[in-house]
């Protein structure tokens, strides 16, 4: 499609004032979208146009708009961060889609992650899981110099692939049972890989996977959904060596 | 016009840089602060505001001296801080490619790079520092790139000829400042740090000329809470989001910093601001932010674009005599990297010629075509595999068989609260760290230099000047019950309640993109006084119209996100101000700050050191009143001053 053409679509959007209210779709009709629009600044569109009319905005987070920050959750036609594979909401771009389409948009849903107002939920049960274990305790001041404990390359690799997990949530919102397991095992493999991680690698899988219960997480089943709808690509892999790990710290 | 001028060596503040040589200045230093026992600092409450890199480590590292930290953010989580988006590295004179690297060199490349506008003193602490913070971030578990035999990976950056610089693919911010941020978690689990995620600092608390505490709003319920402390770290980040069009986060914003401005703490070189060369060309009106492509990328990229003015073929068919490799011409020493003002000016230039390409003609190549042919698609696709997703993703582009378009956009900004070499600022008890102060990067930061200076402020400098300030100015213990909480409170209201009660007929966004369009035509990559004296007149007449004729929906006291943005556009419409009455006041070119009235003949940035070779330090005298230039003088008994050159 060319810059000059608009695009027009049906927006069904989830209103919700809070947890405590019953939410509701709401049917919007925009007809000026541009192809080359992210999908967050088709929706900075629509509120300009309801502010125009003096009306309340939607809410929905966001904030660097560039797939790293992890703030956007939006579930678009169903799928958490939309039909676009290993791209999160705010990279997502209208021309991904077709003039005269009907959208739906919702927020994450998981009794975990409460309803904070629209499109925005409460995700602070994944900071908790953090606390728990997910760090090496190193001292400001305190380490050795950083090459003397030369990690092969290979394994710096495999770390990473965990390490770049953006703390979405979107493995929570599309797995049928709101399991955490993408996010929790995520962090344990980074540190199971690396030499850092050792000291502390059998409290922290423990603590970490019984944070994630503690929240209302559910279990994982291997529907796999999480990693189809991961916006890094994160591996499930990670969730069988975090049930590895669990293992071998219990034995 | 401002009011100006004292004589020479009256500097209102003293930047309290120790004596000695250069390069014991630090350790002299360490040696002589006053300690507080160990005891004695859980008696002690912190706040730190913000959580990125300076924030995070800031946080983290107190906690385990012992304080007691009440940690801010405005984001749902510490590890949203903006800090996360940095992508392509981290700097530190490790030497470990035997290049010849030293702290020295790191030192002396920096304060060049800044184009001799930082304190010597500051800049070389950061560069001795440097090397604790790999060691620090190595040990915390950051998975940073290595060679097959298990060390450290380097590469190069812009205005240095040595690789120095430490990378997680290109997502090294991400990587830093989860570090951080498990650091500051590690610390909430132990009890020392209570975080508050999605609450905004509306004010700082000054009582008897000391800042006791902070007025915020919890972004969820509305509410307005108080809390009292023996320090408050601004740890906030920078203001690029004036110009609108940046690439800062959407919410990054300079409230919490400009508050304290109001309240007496003096803002440092307000104008110095970092436009990056190469991020993706704005497309449209609609766009809302623009998007970085790493410097990194300039190690194997290639910047061109026709010789021939208003070339219109695909740059695939153009053949390789008719491309102007512009940067590899002028500067044959540097070639693509050379510093992020140089690159971006040289930019504007090709296309003020009417050679810019894409569609706007606001853009110049970046070409991988000789690197991929020299290396393979695989190894590129290893150093910048995710960029080039990232630029396929927002283009519809594909990097790897047409070259990048990139043009320059506001990413940094050096200017900030002003502090002394402890980086406290004007206002006893407040501090400022990273990106907030001003005090490392001069007139333009080196690229990987950001990470560094936040590292360094947080794990390894206020750790130490923080305890010399309690040890002596040993605050006496105060409530949120104080007459000054429910002063500051009130005001902080006052602002809200008015901004909702307008319910004028435009939108925040109106009077966002207009401000960042004079910001960006006048204030931007070419200043000069005509155009500095109309945007000052085009702002106050924006920021009359703000506060009579805005649309702000919603209440007060629920999530509102509109709200927040509002009370932050209406700093930004005093800030801009106070930035072109900074630019008008420097009349030389210096780093990003390029005065057209002042350059030399092949149109590089000429400063004049005998003039200007000061910081600006504002002092606000009040509303509606024209803030006081104080002069720091910068002095330099280390480093030669020279006409940079990157030839």
């Amino acid at each position: 499609m060319s810059n000059n053409e608009t695009m027009s679509l049906t927006l069904k959007i989830w209103r919700q004032k809070n947890q405590n209210t019953k939410g509701f779709f709401e049917e919007h009709k925009m007809d000026d979208v541009n192809p080359h629009m992210s999908f967050l600044e088709m929706l900075d569109l629509l509120n300009e146009h309801l502010m125009q009319d003096q009306k309340e905005p939607i809410e929905f987070d966001h904030d660097c708009r560039e797939g790293i920050c992890g703030s956007c959750n939006l579930v678009i036609n169903g799928v958490a961060h939309g039909p676009e594979m290993r791209t999160a909401a705010c990279q997502l771009h209208m021309r991904k889609f077709n003039d005269g389409d009907t959208i739906t948009i919702e927020p994450w849903r998981a009794e975990a992650f409460p309803m904070i107002k629209d499109l925005v939920v409460d995700r602070s049960a994944f900071d908790r899981i953090m606390s728990a274990g997910g760090y090496v305790s190193v001292g400001t001041g305190n380490a050795p110099d950083a090459n003397a404990i030369p990690i092969p390359k290979q394994q710096a690799d495999q770390a990473m692939d965990y390490a770049v997990c953006i703390g979405c949530g979107a493995c929570v919102a599309s797995c049928p049972n709101s399991s955490a397991s993408l996010f929790t095992g995520a962090k344990i493999s980074q540190f199971a890989n690396l030499p850092q991680g050792e000291p502390e690698r059998k409290r922290r899988v423990v603590a970490m996977v019984e944070q994630m219960e503690k929240e209302g997480f559910g279990d994982c089943s291997n529907y796999a959904e999480c990693e189809a709808v991961c916006p890094v690509g994160i591996s499930i892999s990670a969730i069988a060596e975090m049930r590895r790990e669990y293992m071998k710290a219990l034995i | 016009m401002p009011t100006t001028e004292q004589p020479m060596n009256t500097f209102k503040w003293d930047s309290k840089i120790p004596s000695g040589p250069l390069g014991e200045k630090w350790s002299n230093h360490k040696n002589n602060v006053k300690l507080v026992n160990p005891n004695n600092k859980r008696k002690h409450n912190i706040i730190v505001v913000g959580t990125g890199l300076a924030g995070a480590s800031a946080a983290a590292s107190l906690a385990e001296l012992g304080y007691n930290v009440d940690a801010f953010c405005i984001q749902d989580s510490a590890r949203r801080a903006h800090s996360i988006a940095a992508q392509g590295g981290i700097n530190a004179a490790k030497n470990y490619q035997n290049d010849g690297d030293s702290v020295w060199r790191l030192f002396y490349d920096t304060i060049k790079g800044g184009d001799y506008r930082s304190r010597e003193a500051n800049v070389h602490r950061l560069a001795e520092v440097s090397n604790n913070i790999i060691d620090q971030c190595v040990a915390q578990g950051v998975p940073f790139a290595r060679e097959y035999g298990g060390t450290l990976s380097n590469r190069s950056f812009g205005g240095a000829q040595l690789s120095r610089t430490f990378y997680a693919r290109g997502q090294t911010g991400q990587q830093l400042l989860l570090g951080a941020y498990s650091a500051l978690m590690k610390g909430v689990n132990s009890g020392k740090i209570n975080m508050y995620a999605r609450e905004e600092m509306l004010d700082l608390v000054v009582i008897d000329g000391v800042a006791r505490g902070i007025i915020t709003r919890n972004l969820v319920t509305g509410e307005i809470n108080r809390y009292a402390a023996d320090a408050v770290l601004l740890c906030t980040g920078g203001y690029g989001n004036v110009y609108y069009l940046s690439t800062n986060a959407k919410n990054s914003n300079v409230t919490a910093a400009w508050r304290c401005y109001k309240r007496g703490a003096a803002f440092a070189n307000p104008n110095f601001t970092q436009i990056h060369p190469t991020c993706i060309p704005v497309s449209g009106d609609y766009q809302s932010k623009l998007t970085l492509m790493s410097e990194s990328l300039r190690n194997d990229g290639r910047v061109w674009v026709p010789k021939k003015v208003g070339d219109k073929r695909h740059p695939n068919d153009i053949p390789d005599d008719e491309r102007d490799y512009y940067l590899e011409r002028i500067y044959p020493s540097f070639g693509n990297l050379v510093p992020r003002d140089v690159a971006s000016r040289n930019a504007k230039y090709v296309c003020d010629e009417g050679r810019g390409v894409g569609e706007t003609g606001l853009a110049v190549y970046l070409d991988f075509r000789d690197a991929i042919k020299r290396d393979g698609e695989n190894v590129i696709r290893d150093k910048y595999g995710n960029l080039f997703d990232m630029y396929e993703k927002i283009t519809g582009e594909n990097p790897y068989e047409v070259p990048m378009r990139i043009f320059p956009a506001v990413h940094y900004t050096m200017g900030g609260l002003w502090v002394d070499y402890n980086l406290m600022t004007t206002v006893p008890g407040l501090f400022a760290l990273g990106e907030a102060n001003f005090s490392d990067h001069g007139a333009n930061r080196l690229g990987a230099s950001a990470l560094m200076q936040g590292l360094a402020d947080g794990y390894f400098v206020i750790p130490y000047t923080l305890g010399d300030y309690i040890a002596s100015a040993k605050p006496d213990k105060i409530t949120t019950d104080h007459k000054a909480f429910e002063e500051t409170e009130r005001e902080a209201v006052a602002q809200l309640d008015k901004l909702l009660k307008i319910k004028g007929k435009k939108t925040i966004l109106d009077f966002h993109r207009q401000l960042g369009k004079v910001m960006w035509d006048k204030v931007g990559m070419a200043r000069n006084e005509e155009g500095l004296k109309e945007a000052i007149a085009e702002i106050r007449e924006m920021r009359a119209e703000f506060w009579e004729n805005v649309f702000v929906p919603g209440e007060p006291a629920t999530y509102n996100k509109y709200l927040e943005y509002a009370n932050r556009v209406a700093d930004f419409l005093e800030l801009g101000e106070l930035m072109a009455v900074d630019a008008l006041d420097r009349r030389e070119s210096c780093g990003g700050h390029f005065r057209e009235e002042s350059q030399t003949p092949e149109g590089e940035a000429q400063r004049d050191d005998e003039n200007f070779s000061y910081v600006s330090v504002w002092e606000f005298m009040g509303l509606e009143k024209d803030p006081v230039l104080h002069k720091e003088d910068l002095i330099f008994e280390n480093v030669k001053l020279t006409q940079r050159s990157y030839k």
